[in-house]
């Protein structure tokens, strides 16, 4: 099974996120990450669906989600073509003694400390799944007290637009 | 109450006062069938609410035009678990096509018009609206037409022409081809288009259990229904067929069989207007996403320009064809414990009340007999639950049936436990006007799996036994009577003409036939659950073998 990146324009309406997902329960499929949130045009939502599923399922599910009534349009997006990025907010225990190595990992990676207290440090980073979970790794023998990290969102890249022509 | 007490004053609607939601629902569905209108069903929030869940995945699943139309407690109380609340759009969604909740009085005329539009148009389906007491109690300005705003549906209708173009080609190439026709053909007033281009291709046609009606049954071309008990002729065409032409069809599983030896050999032109049913069970060579009737139109003149340069000979196809319809038809023995065949039964109501009759039933083994032993004419003849399997469905659909076309004779062929599950609604056909005639073939037992039972589970009958005949609880003639019916019994073959004609000539009140039949009739020819058609069984211990004479 590979992995797959819908992206899902839909009305912004109340509801259609418990059919996007209620969806993917009734139909077998698992949603490995979901974000959803608003896009240019205020009656627009946007959803970017990480879906692991082989190439015939994933017609089938896309095919699926495009029969919901609220569904405008979706697209898949390729690695290769699409910026892909996912937020960590990650609280580590950083007394004195170890601090400076994490503001170093911190700096390597290109995050930022958003909260400090004598114990710890809360910092945040942005990327690929990739980055994301090679920096959890450094941080991880310092003590990870929390970590929250947002579904993935993803963009094309180049000019092209996918939500210009969706909404007549 | 709000929407009850404002229909009080309207001259346009016809209410119907129901006995219980389900019925309505099912009538609705039966009405939709019938006609080919969408059926409007309304319940209040709650229990009303939740009893239409079986008639929404029913109509959901048979791809039906309804609309039902759900009161819901007060804004401010939603979420609260106020008295009679239930979340019927959250326990709705997968059985519907859309659901509304409306928030706002301004918003009902449009969605009450997005409601019909969804239901009726695309792939036809149930749609849910939701209306809070408080949003039905407010004044809002009225104007109509409302814009309707559906960004994301836009259903395709128009056949792609490189994809019929290529279909036409396979059709008239091919050697061994069978038109599968579906509930679509009859959805999308195809049926005329159908039997032209069959008649044009000379092409074998089998028409599944939702689809009994789109092709005349007394056609030479018709081999009879595919599936689990379909006729052995159109099972074997099907698994030898080199091309499947499926039209408004789903390769469901009790058409199919065992999908992975289900027409081997066959490549698949699909159409139908559901771009998601295409290759989901079964891999389609030529996809054609479309209305039916605009897909079968352009293959007429695709196939007829075709055919100009040429097309295969079906001489040797339709001499095969015809030694298995010649030496498997649909037959029955007579049982040899002398108890009234209901094949006999079923027979007989087909044969006098005839093709203009409109015929319902529920869910089993007199269903199967129904789809058999009645011969199919005329499109929207047949009605009955084909995805969902609902038993209880005969009566109230019978009733629906009856109201939208009340000069039309109305037969619910039903079973004694299906019958014990809706009969409530007789007293609604009593009292509101539906004349409807409800055949129940009375074998005491819940029939069909009785015979799984027999075949299966070695006779092990577990709960199984109605007790209907046992101890004749109910007496379905005194609870016909009791429901403002006419009660008829009938326990002998001499009796069964005569019977049916006494029930015939009552048309100011529903009439009840209670027959009596054996409970060790069967449906056959089987293809057991999870073998492969090639395994079909013509008769108990039969096994036609269709190797010896391939084309």
């Amino acid at each position: 099974m590979s992995k797959h990146t819908l992206s899902v324009l839909t009305e912004n309406r109340p509801g259609v996120l418990a059919r996007v997902a209620g969806l993917f329960s009734r139909r077998g499929f698992n949603i490995e990450s979901l974000a959803v949130g608003p896009t240019e045009n205020p009656d627009v939502s946007r959803m970017t669906i990480v879906v692991s599923v082989d190439e015939q399922p994933l017609e089938q599910v896309t095919k699926q989600l495009n029969k919901l009534v609220n569904v405008i349009k979706i697209v898949e997006l390729e690695p290769s073509t699409a910026v892909q990025r996912e937020l960590l907010l990650i609280k580590v225990r950083a007394d004195g003694t170890v601090r400076t190595q994490v503001l170093e990992t911190v700096q390597l990676f290109r995050a930022k400390v958003v909260d400090v207290s004598p114990e710890s440090l809360t910092i945040e980073a942005t990327g690929t799944v990739d980055k994301l979970d090679a920096f959890v790794r450094i941080l991880e023998p310092f003590g990870v007290r929390e970590l929250v990290q947002s579904g993935m969102v993803a963009v094309g890249r180049g000019p092209r637009s996918i939500t210009a022509t969706a909404v007549r | 109450m709000p929407a009850y007490d404002a229909l009080l004053d309207s001259t346009k609607v016809r209410h119907v006062l129901v006995r219980h939601e389900q019925g309505a629902g099912h009538a609705a569905t039966g009405y939709a069938q019938a006609t080919g209108k969408v059926g409007v069903c309304i319940a209040t929030s709650g229990p009303g609410a939740t009893n239409l869940v079986t008639p929404l995945a029913d109509a959901y699943m048979d791809s039906v035009p309804v609309v039902a139309i759900t009161g819901q407690v007060a804004r401010p109380l939603i979420g609260t678990d106020g008295f009679q609340e239930a979340d019927i759009c959250g326990i709705t969604m997968p059985i519907t096509k859309h659901s509304f909740l409306v928030t706002d009085p301004a918003e009902i005329p449009g969605a009450i018009a997005e409601a019909f539009h969804l239901a009726s148009t695309g792939r036809p389906g149930p749609v849910l609206v939701d209306i809070p007491k408080d949003v039905m109690q407010a004044n809002t300005s009225f104007s109509w037409p409302p814009e309707m705003h559906l960004p994301g549906y836009r259903p395709t209708t128009r056949p792609h022409g490189k994809q019929v173009r290529e279909a036409a080609k396979l059709i008239c190439s091919s050697h061994r081809p069978v038109f599968y026709v579906g509930g679509g053909v009859l959805k999308a007033n195809a049926t005329e288009q159908l039997r032209e281009l069959a008649e044009l291709t000379g092409i074998p046609v089998v028409t599944t259990l939702m689809a009994k009606g789109a092709f005349p049954d007394s056609h030479p071309q018709h081999l009879g229904m595919p599936g689990m008990h379909g006729a052995v002729a159109a099972v074997a065409a099907m698994q030898r067929a080199d091309l499947l032409i499926a039209l408004g069809a789903r390769f469901d599983d009790r058409v199919t069989g065992q999908l992975s030896s289900f027409a081997p050999d066959a490549k698949i032109v699909h159409a139908d207007i559901d771009p998601a049913e295409i290759s989901k069970n079964r891999h389609a060579d030529v996809p054609i996403v479309g209305d039916c009737k605009e897909i079968l139109t352009e293959l007429i003149t695709s196939v007829t320009s075709e055919r100009d340069t040429g097309s295969a000979d079906l001489t040797p196809w339709w001499q095969q064809l015809s030694g298995w319809r010649d030496t498997f038809p649909l037959g029955y023995d007579w049982p040899s414990d002398g108890t009234l065949s209901p094949h006999y039964v079923i027979e007989r109501i087909g044969a006098l009340a005839g093709p203009d009759a409109v015929y319902t039933a529920g869910v089993g083994q007199h269903q199967m007999w129904a789809a058999q032993f009645v011969h199919y004419e005329r499109p929207r003849s047949w009605i009955n639950s084909g995805g969902l399997g609902t038993m209880g469905f005969a009566v109230p659909a019978a009733m629906g049936a009856k109201f939208g076309l009340p000069d039309t004779e109305v037969w619910a062929i039903d079973g004694d436990g299906c019958f014990q599950m809706t009969n409530q609604e007789l007293a609604t056909c009593a009292i509101e006007g539906a004349p409807i005639k409800v055949a129940v073939m009375n074998n005491g037992n819940l029939g069909m799996v009785r015979q799984w039972q027999n075949l299966f589970y070695e006779g092990r009958y577990s709960a199984t036994d109605l007790g209907t005949h046992k101890h004749r609880i109910p007496d379905f003639k005194l609870l016909a009577e009791a429901l403002g019916c006419v009660g008829l019994r009938c326990e002998s073959k001499e009796d069964v003409d005569a019977t049916i004609r006494k029930a015939q000539e009552i048309n100011d009140r529903p009439v009840v036939i209670d027959f009596v039949v054996g409970k060790d009739a069967q449906v056959w020819p089987m293809v057991a659950a999870g073998t492969g058609n090639d395994e079909i069984m013509a008769a108990r211990g039969i096994r036609p073998l269709f190797d010896e004479d391939d084309v």
